[in-house]
């Protein structure tokens, strides 16, 4: 009898240990390798992606949603994706965006894509943001942006109905704080690669150029005329950013300090980052703070429009001039040349839409 | 047959055991290049940027806002004309401080070495026959218009005009070319900098002094009124910069 006891007691605590292991049974997130175009693969160093927030299909979706989702403002009315829409390489067609107060900003609102390949992981335009994660932690409680705090968002998140689940399934926790939310983000942010272009295809031997496009890279490569590969990437760079921050002559008095105001440094005053110029048929209007709405505009500034002031890229060149007078002709065709940068495919990508 | 097998396997562990011992012999070691920077002997790093604060051989008040320039084919020649060629290059980055110290992976037998010499820049094999993404990543590139392949440095800032006017300057050295006539003409602009006698013991560093002033003074006194910028297409610009960067490198003696 105290046999069949024993017998009988061990087989119950298997049977409870046996449910309780069904219960906490943790979902593991599956690892997902960005997709590494080969131009980028062959010409330049791998992506940034720190070790501490590797990539994973749950995490890049639960990132996605976060993006989409306006519970990450104060009132529940706006997004990243607000300012950052795909059609416009996510960023938006306003000179300044509005938050939700209606109050704008004083920048321009930054394009989003091939974000990885940021070597020194400075974000914004001033760069006062080291990596991508510390980047998504700012909007959300910029009075001029998203107007909330990261106990509201944490709380509301923590509250839903469906969240608690995707972030158990993307971070092994259903507690929800700020780090993880923008972990997630950061993880979908990395995913929107753009290396489709007219000129990617064209390197790829995939397609050819017109003759005024081609003269216009030549332009872009010519140190007396365009000179924009110093800065802006080259056939050897698809990039087309140095992601450095430079003062190109916009203003003689600067106002809008810029790097100059995170770093404290003078030398840095009136110094942006260099934007890639991937894109650039969708994402006007240009510059940090958005003054020119063309790109007619942003070449006549480079052309003839340059202001000296103390700060000004020694780059800059011909400043007394106002630049190097580019020929109407050449004009027409460095631009014909920037728009084969455009990459329509990025913009129709199924992956980048609202889940 | 099995026993002469063995034998045979048994010598032949000697013979190569036995090789391998004369390769431990000698003793080996990374060495380190430090390069430090002065103008005219007044020590110079990224703190002193961006401040018109020098005067070069011509007489022009300037200041110095980017300096980057590649070295590569670290070489060691023992006394018997033997050569040791170590892997790798450095892109020296006075601007962000960063690799103003070069170790090369290869290690070399310790000993007296009858000159440490290094390439400035690249050689036309290096420069034409790789991809360097990590070169590519940092601009460094040469358009294919100018021949292609990298920079060799890139000096850039301010001085004073003749109008009195703060004016930019690029000095950016490449291999220099003439597109002026019908079939592009080459003339190459790397240079060794032969450091001399050295000896190697364990983990040795060398101390090289570089003098920015040297780039704008021997043997060509550099006016940069007339040569400031769009050097990179300027041939005559390119072979005087290469003349004058001869003297730039020193060892400095060790203490």
């Amino acid at each position: 009898m105290k046999t069949w006891n024993t017998y009988i007691y061990i087989l119950f605590i298997f049977t409870c240990i046996s449910c309780s292991n069904e219960k906490i049974e943790t979902y593991v997130s599956k690892p997902s390798l960005l997709q590494i175009p080969k131009l980028f693969e062959d010409n330049i160093l791998a992506p940034v992606i720190p070790n501490n927030n590797l990539q994973t299909i749950e995490g890049i979706s639960l990132g996605k949603k976060l993006f989409f989702d306006p519970i990450l403002s104060a009132n529940n009315t706006q997004a990243c994706a607000d300012c950052h829409a795909l059609e416009n390489a996510f960023t938006d067609t306003d000179r300044f965006s509005d938050g939700i107060n209606g109050a704008f900003g004083k920048r321009n609102s930054m394009p989003l894509f091939n974000l990885a390949w940021n070597y020194d992981e400075k974000f914004f335009w001033d760069g006062r943001s080291f990596s991508l994660e510390h980047q998504a932690f700012l909007p959300v409680t910029d009075p001029n942006e998203m107007g909330s705090t990261w106990i509201q968002v944490e709380e509301k998140l923590q509250q839903h109905p469906e969240y608690p689940e995707l972030f158990q399934q993307a971070f092994g926790t259903s507690t929800i704080d700020s780090t993880l939310v923008t972990k997630a983000i950061a993880q979908f942010e990395r995913t929107l690669i753009s290396s489709n272009s007219k000129f990617d295809k064209y390197l790829l031997g995939e397609t050819s150029l017109t003759a005024e496009e081609l003269n216009g890279f030549n332009i872009f490569m010519d140190e007396t005329r365009g000179d924009c590969f110093h800065c802006h990437g080259s056939d050897k760079n698809p990039l087309w950013t140095d992601n450095i921050f430079h003062n190109n002559g916009l203003d003689t008095v600067i106002t809008d300090l810029g790097l100059g105001a995170i770093t404290g440094d003078p030398a840095d005053n009136g110094k942006f980052k260099s934007p890639s110029l991937r894109n650039l048929a969708f994402t006007a209007p240009y510059m940090h703070d958005g003054r020119f709405k063309t790109l007619n505009d942003v070449i006549n500034h480079y052309s003839e429009g340059l202001k000296n002031s103390t700060t000004i890229d020694p780059l800059m060149k011909k400043v007394a001039q106002g630049g190097v007078h580019l020929t109407p002709q050449d004009k027409a065709d460095l631009k014909a040349f920037l728009l084969t940068l455009s990459d329509y495919e990025f913009i129709n990508n199924l992956n980048f839409i609202k889940p | 047959m099995k026993r002469i097998n063995f034998i045979l396997i048994t010598c032949l562990f000697t013979v190569i055991s036995c090789n391998n011992d004369n390769d431990d012999q000698s003793e080996r070691t990374n060495i380190t290049l430090n390069f430090n920077h002065n103008w005219d002997e007044t020590p110079f790093t990224n703190a002193n940027f961006n401040t018109i604060q020098y005067t070069n051989a011509n007489g022009e008040e300037m200041s110095i806002t980017k300096l980057r320039y590649l070295i590569s084919n670290v070489t060691l020649t023992k006394p018997n004309g033997e050569t040791i060629v170590l892997d790798g290059y450095n892109l020296v980055d006075v601007t962000n401080n960063t690799d103003l110290s070069f170790t090369p992976i290869t290690a070399i037998p310790l000993g007296v070495y009858s000159s440490l010499s290094f390439t400035f820049g690249f050689n036309n094999d290096a420069n034409y026959n790789n991809n360097y993404t990590d070169l590519n990543s940092v601009s460094w590139n040469v358009p294919e218009a100018l021949g292609g392949g990298y920079h060799y440095m890139q000096l850039e800032g301010k001085f004073i005009d003749n109008t009195s006017t703060e004016t930019g300057y690029a000095y950016h050295t490449i291999r220099a070319v003439n597109n002026s006539g019908a079939i592009q003409v080459f003339q190459d602009t790397f240079f060794e900098v032969n450091l001399g006698e050295v000896t190697v013991s364990n983990n040795s560093t060398f101390d090289i002094e570089i003098n920015i002033a040297e780039w704008f003074k021997n043997p060509n006194t550099w006016d940069l009124n007339t040569l400031n910028n769009m050097l990179m297409p300027n041939f005559d610009a390119q072979i005087m910069m290469f003349e004058n960067g001869q003297n730039t490198f020193n060892l400095k003696p060790i203490q």
